[in-house]
């Protein structure tokens, strides 16, 4: 998926006329059966043709040109429904092929023992089977989806992912998946295959896009069943019009049961064709959506749930903060300047390589126009953090500077005979109070101060929250610092809840508490320990850069890994829901029009006292017949861009959006092809056709 | 099929709450509290059962006010109630009308009142004892004539038998005929 | 029509709506076994349990409910059509009426143990008073009850969580029998006694005609009965089948203008009043309002149609009635399942008498049936919920429960039955000679007789234009199909909604939920009952009310 592809037009002109001839091939029975109100569609074209070989032929008591334009006519609806499809389709196709360039027949080095060195064989990756070991090392293409088992290398994913910058995959921890398909550019690795032939994450996600495994969803089912009922109601609607219409004639004494070319006519216009035309359209953009998000759904139902999620778990960090904590403070201990803590503390994070070091090498240089020392010239010996003493600092000249925690530098005082003066602990007390992390930088027994360190919400986090809000979502951020700092960023972040000093146990309780209220949940994670919560969420997006566990747990992954995806991620679910409901109200409001076009020319000799319900004062019977059946053949094509697009999601209440909806695709529904029907006709009119 | 027991008991038990009790317990109340209005409302004199208040007679005596035509078959057939149930577009209708709108005029030929659409039109049930008193008035110079009687005297017995609405609100204005007529008889 | 006449509507309607909450409130309390009434009947509620060997502590699933439910309808149905082939042999028949035929025993069954009550009896002329009150009273009681049960066990699949029982069909039965029905109806069989509807076992009364020379007979036999008893509870009970052939047109049967208005409140009353208990039960008072004003948003312009249609029309009406009374009592009547007639609905305009059949056509919702109207109302807010739902982009809930597959599938059957049963029925009918036999009118207005005819017993409403010969073989046996699709059809996917929606945890609204109780919910739910109705019936109500409309507009 290479930046081309998400950036792909809506429509292009070799998708089109692939599209095209896909429309055509659709024509098969085979095809339509699986959309019954489109195979009623056909049903009729078939009879209309039938009936035009007949008029033809000089049977009945129509113009043969008119029986033939109908089936014209619906030839052609049949066909702009498959095209929408087709189109589609094609979309995702192309994306899939974009994949499947990145999947090219590699050989794989199978390992006969799990350890580095050992005797390998040749194989084509095809024949790779699970749970096998393969050896790949910097130039190999990874040839399947697998777990590092040994070894770290560096790996060029953009042929997955779209981002060309190298990340390190290594074994043990969370960054020990490598997907196949994936480019080793340093080192080498000892991977255990996890997934079959044709099971594995590129397939999943060919398959995924060109819709070829595309299951209904749990609301597509319903609006099917919808969908059907209403047809079946047209249908006897009009097929009971055949009796009502004989009898009409018998008590009138003039004119004659309806044909079936109007009967047929009249029914497509009814049934709601114009939502069942571009159902699987507006799932499979749907799906092309989330893709082109970078997100790979496991399975539609899924894209359809995010829509449904009401209960957000976002990560603090990364999602609401930014990734790490920064220095924003010096503030010293008695009797030392901001200037002489700034000097010690940026001497005692020269060497520091983590983004909290660097903030503060940063802060000195920025605020106190301290400028970086070369780590060289000073002679000086780094003391890097180390799991064991908790504390990171440099020795040099005989001087020893530390910066740490509160309580492991007030350790570190003991040993040499110093303590925290008063000054500094209300300073750390009131850092910690506000939400900031307070590292205390000493040397000797000397206190120089503390760095105040702190999260940094990301700008524009509190407005999106407020957005969720409005939207019915609740939003709870996960983090593992305590209480009372949580409490200050959520505060911060305007996040509704928090859940601090989390562990995977309580993650995943806290999900079964909101399940067991009724509540959808949807989190992000990326951990193996996060597996078992993502498992238990409801929409669970894993992180690419995840472990394998986190990943099979999930039901969809962020290429990104961009844990702020989630809320994307909903709003592509509420589109797609929202296409399928708005285009609903607007097929079957349009049945009202067409009602008016078609009943007062069905019955124009029987009682041509129907003529005043003509209201829009269509040329003659035939061209009311006719435009209706053409309008309802173009309003399909009219709305294949808004299907694939969808309609866009405002987040506003659900009163407001149902009222503009209902306004725009009710409302408008209703008016639309009052205007449509007679412009057809006045074209008719004008080219002499009827 | 488990339900079909304790159904059919609970059937019994129902039908003989509902369908005896019930209807026993409002005859012996109505008869203790209604009792002329749960017998039918009859109109007696010297022991003779003349009619009910509420249906009504056939009439086509000029000396007599008449009521509303009748769908019942003989008209006023108390036994047996009917509308005459044709539609606004049947032909039949508009010939009844017109044949009673002949009727009404050749009973009294100098009436240039016009004629209330009550007199024309068969009421739901055939035994409607009202008319409206338009129609009743309309009556009045014919009715007259017949009994040689002062117009203005059945003109005050008319206005004197118009039921208003009830509560000024509910229902129409109308007249009882039959009451009317037994009034006119007792007139003399 | 006058001002009067507007003032009548005006106020009846205020009437209405006064009476809703109260007796709204004092059905949810009954129907749960509250109240000073339960108290006092419910060693009566107990007897009846033991003496019948009913579980009633019983929670039954929705598979038993309906098991249950149809066991007891099917038992009603056979005893009424027996009781009828069998009148001659039974008492209390004073003026010696004999067996009834079968397919009229059927058809009489049917439509009273589905609460159609349509008439093709002829009231005094067949049946006597033992099949009246053995057999139709008991089942206006009992068929009404049953609505009642239903819709508390729709009411239970929104209120529990989790649950796999929908509650207990013979408890419902008898608490709707004992503690809704039964008062009421006393009640206002007493206020009718008073204003003159008969209430007697002495058969015929004869009376000496003053002008002999308009009769063929010197004695007017004046047919009674036991009738108060039996119109009381057919009003309350939104059945409508009549003592006399012209049912409450009879005067006898509505004698004033005060009769007039209880049994016209009567007929809206319950199932108004079940609205407000709806709300009650459900937790959210809201919602019954909402609902109650969805159906007064669709029965407002109808009803004035029909008043301004009707205008200067009295053939087939009461001079004491007039046009407002008999407007209103008609659109009342097709509003509610109820289908008595104050009025001959087949001598209404064509636009007067279209009011009526679309009433019934939109499903008997708009009020409908004592219970069965408001779960009729029920699943088109599924339905509407669920369209809706999609356009804010969640799957969709209603009361806190999701809307899927399952219940729209059910939803969509429950919605599919009587609109189906109505056309193919009236196509079967104008496409055989049996069919074509009945009619009186003719042209249009003559397929306005057949298609009201399976309106009315495709919604169980029961009410008719009489013009119609419907008492043959083809239509007895016709229509009588009709109205058990038309009843069970739409009992059982209900039950089977309950059933399904009590199994599911309850989930809580937030802001992105679509809120069920305002103005949009209302409008929507309108939209969602008119354009079902609409888009069915608009082609079968051109060719009939429409067509003759336009007909007599271009004579005049």
């Amino acid at each position: 998926m290479s930046s081309s592809a998400r950036s792909r037009k809506l429509f292009d002109r070799r998708i089109l006329a692939g599209a095209a001839a896909g429309a055509l091939l659709k024509l098969h029975p085979r095809q339509q059966i699986r959309k019954p109100v489109m195979f009623v569609v056909w049903v009729c074209a078939v009879l209309t043709t039938v009936a035009f070989v007949q008029a033809l032929a000089g049977g009945g008591s129509e113009r043969p040109g008119f029986v033939g334009a109908v089936a014209a006519w619906l030839w052609a609806t049949v066909a702009f429904a498959n095209f929408a499809e087709a189109v589609a389709e094609g979309r995702g196709r192309a994306q899939a092929e974009a994949l499947r360039r990145a999947r090219k027949d590699v050989t794989a080095k199978r390992l006969q023992s799990p350890s580095h060195g050992a005797p390998f064989e040749l194989v084509a990756a095809s024949a790779m089977r699970k749970s096998e070991i393969v050896f790949v090392q910097a130039g190999d293409v990874i040839p399947c989806d697998g777990e590092a088992i040994e070894g770290v290398a560096s790996v060029d994913e953009s042929a997955v992912t779209g981002e060309s910058a190298p990340v390190i995959r290594e074994s043990g921890g969370d960054r020990s998946a490598v997907t196949g398909g994936t480019r080793i550019l340093s080192d080498w690795l000892i991977v255990r295959v996890t997934a079959n032939p044709g099971e594995a994450f590129l397939d999943r996600m060919i398959a995924m896009v060109e819709g070829a495994r595309r299951q209904k969803t749990p609301n597509e089912i319903a609006l099917d069943i919808l969908l059907a009922a209403l047809t079946i109601v047209f249908l006897v609607a009009v097929a009971t019009l055949l009796p009502f219409s004989d009898y009409a004639a018998f008590v009138s004494g003039q004119g004659a049961p309806l044909t079936v070319t109007v009967l047929v006519a009249l029914l497509v216009c009814l049934i709601p064709t114009t939502i069942g035309s571009l159902l699987s359209a507006i799932g499979i953009a749907g799906m092309d959506r989330m893709a082109r998000a970078n997100v790979i759904a496991t399975s539609g139902r899924a894209v359809e749930a995010a829509g449904d999620v009401d209960v957000l778990l976002l990560d603090k960090t990364g999602t609401i903060t930014l990734g790490n904590r920064q220095a924003t403070r010096f503030v010293p201990g008695e009797g030392v300047t901001e200037h002489e803590l700034a000097d010690a503390a940026q001497l005692a994070s020269l060497a520091d390589e983590t983004p909290e070091g660097r903030s503060i090498v940063t802060l000195a240089k920025e605020k106190y126009g301290i400028r970086e020392r070369k780590i060289h010239e000073l002679k000086a010996r780094f003391i890097p953090f180390s799991a064991h003493t908790r504390m990171s600092g440099v020795d040099l000249e005989g001087r020893e500077i530390r910066k740490g925690a509160a309580d492991t530098i007030e350790d570190y005082l003991d040993t040499r005979g110093g303590r925290l003066t008063p000054r500094v602990r209300a300073t750390i007390d009131d850092i910690a109070r506000s939400g900031g992390t307070p590292l205390v930088v000493a040397g000797g027994k000397r206190v120089y101060g503390v760095v105040h360190l702190q999260d940094i919400v990301k700008g524009g986090i509190r407005e999106r929250f407020a957005e969720l809000r409005r939207m019915g979502i609740k939003t709870v951020m996960i983090t593992g610092d305590n209480p009372l700092t949580a409490a200050a960023i959520a505060a911060e972040s305007g996040v509704d809840d928090f859940l601090a000093q989390a562990t995977p146990e309580n993650k995943l309780s806290l999900i079964r508490d909101y399940q067991a209220k009724g509540h959808l949940v949807a989190m992000t994670g990326d951990g193996t320990n996060d597996a078992p919560a993502l498992a238990q969420a409801d929409v669970a997006v894993a992180m690419n850069t995840g472990t394998q566990a986190a990943k099979e747990a999930g039901n969809m992954v962020d290429l990104d890994s961009n844990p702020t995806k989630l809320i994307e991620v909903v709003e592509i679910g509420k589109r797609m829901l929202i296409t399928r409901g708005s285009l609903t109200t607007f097929s079957l409001a349009n049945d009202v029009a067409k009602y008016f076009a078609v009943l007062p020319a069905a019955f124009a000799v029987t009682y041509p006292e129907l003529g005043r319900l003509n209201i829009m004062h269509l040329a003659t019977p035939e061209s009311a017949i006719l435009s209706a059946v053409i309008f309802n053949a173009l309003i399909i094509v009219a709305l294949i861009p808004l299907a694939l697009r969808g309609v866009r999601y405002r987040p506003v209440g659900a009163s407001r959006l149902l009222r503009h909806n209902l306004l725009v695709y009710g409302l408008g529904g209703l008016i639309a092809p009052f205007l449509g029907i007679k412009l057809v006709d006045l074209v008719l009119v004008g080219l002499g056709l009827v | 099929m488990r339900h079909i027991l304790p159904a059919l008991r609970l059937l019994l038990l129902l039908t003989l709450l509902t369908g005896l009790a019930y209807p026993l317990a409002v005859t012996g109340l109505a008869k203790l509290a209604f009792p002329r209005q749960a017998e039918g409302s009859r109109i007696e004199r010297g022991g003779r059962v003349l009619g009910s208040d509420l249906i009504g007679q056939p009439f086509s005596d000029p000396r007599y006010f008449w009521p509303r035509p009748s769908a019942t078959s003989p008209a006023y057939n108390a036994a047996a109630s009917s509308g005459s149930n044709l539609g606004p577009s049947n032909a039949a209708l508009h010939t009844a009308v017109a044949e009673r709108i002949a009727t009404l005029h050749a009973s009294d030929p100098d009436n240039s009142l016009p004629i209330p659409m009550d007199l024309v039109t068969a009421s739901a049930s055939g035994l409607d004892p009202h008319v409206s008193p338009e129609a009743a008035f309309w009556q009045v110079a014919r009715v007259a004539r017949a009994r040689g009687m002062d117009e203005t005297r059945v003109r005050d017995l008319v206005q004197s038998q118009v039921e208003p609405r009830t509560l000024g609100l509910f229902g129409e204005p109308r007249v009882n005929v039959l009451r009317l007529n037994l009034a006119l008889d007792e007139l003399r | 029509m006058s001002v009067n006449g507007w003032l009548q509507i005006a106020v009846t309607l205020a009437l209405l709506l006064a009476l809703v909450k109260p007796l709204g409130a004092a059905m949810a309390a009954v129907l749960e076994g509250r109240g000073w009434l339960a108290r006092w009947l419910a060693p009566l509620e107990r007897g009846l349990y033991r003496l019948s060997g009913v579980r009633a502590d019983e929670d039954m699933d929705w598979k038993a409910y309906t098991m249950a439910l149809l066991a007891f309808n099917a038992l009603g149905l056979a005893v009424v059509m027996a009781l009828q082939m069998l009148q001659g042999l039974l008492p209390l028949n004073p003026d010696g009426l004999p067996g009834v035929s079968p397919h009229l025993a059927f058809n009489t069954a049917t439509s009273f143990a589905t609460n159609t009550n349509w008439q093709s009896y002829g009231g005094e002329t067949t049946l006597g008073y033992a099949v009246q009150m053995l057999g139709l009273t008991v089942q206006n009681f009992v068929s009404a009850a049953t609505g009642i049960a239903v819709l508390l066990a729709l009411v239970r699949g929104f209120t529990r969580a989790r649950a796999a029982g929908v509650g207990n069909f013979w408890v419902d039965l008898v608490r709707s029998t004992l503690y809704v029905l039964l008062p009421l109806s006393l009640l206002l069989a007493l206020f009718l006694a008073s204003q003159g509807v008969v209430q007697t076992f002495r058969g015929a009364a004869e009376a000496q005609v003053l002008d002999p020379g308009a009769a063929p007979e010197a004695v007017q036999h004046i047919a009674r009965g036991p009738a108060a008893s039996q119109v009381a509870i057919k009003q309350l009970g939104t059945n409508g089948g009549g003592f006399f052939n012209v049912n409450s047109a009879h005067p006898l049967e509505n004698p004033t203008p005060l009769s007039n208005l209880a049994e016209l409140l009567s007929i809206l009353l319950i199932s108004a009043a079940l609205c407000y208990s709806f709300g009650r039960m459900v937790r959210d008072r809201r919602q019954g309002w909402a609902l109650l004003a969805a159906m007064f948003v669709i029965l407002v312009p109808l009803l004035a149609l029909a008043c301004v249609s009707e205008s200067g029309n009295l053939e087939g009406k009461e001079t004491r009635f007039g046009v407002a009374q008999s407007s209103m009592w008609a659109t009342f009547t097709t509003a509610a399942s109820n289908g008595s007639v104050n009025s001959m609905h087949d001598s209404y305009t064509p636009l007067g008498g279209l009011v009526p059949m679309v009433l019934m056509q939109l499903g008997e919702v708009v009020f409908g049936g004592v219970g069965s109207g408001l779960y009729g109302m029920l699943v088109f807010a599924i339905v509407a919920v669920f369209v809706a739902g999609l356009m804010v982009g969640r799957t969709p809930e209603y009361l806190g429960k999701k809307i899927e597959a399952f219940e729209m599938k059910m939803a969509s059957l429950a919605i599919l039955a009587p609109c189906l049963t109505v056309l193919v029925g009236t196509a079967v009918a104008v496409a055989c000679a049996p069919g074509r036999a009945g009619v009186l009118n003719p042209g249009p207005h003559g397929f306005s007789e057949i298609l009201y005819a399976f309106s009315s017993a495709g919604n169980n409403n029961g009410s008719a234009f009489a013009g119609l010969t419907a008492n043959t073989p083809f239509y007895n046996l016709t229509l009588a199909v009709a109205m058990l699709v038309a009843r069970y059809g739409v009992i059982v996917p209900v039950l089977a909604i309950a059933g399904s929606l009590a199994r599911k945890k309850s989930v809580p609204a937030s802001s992105g939920t679509l809120p069920t109780h305002g103005p949009l919910f209302v409008a929507l739910l309108v939209g969602t009952v008119l354009l079902v109705g609409a888009l069915t019936f608009a082609p079968a109500l051109a060719l009939g009310p429409i067509i003759e409309h336009l007909q007599l507009l271009g004579h005049s």
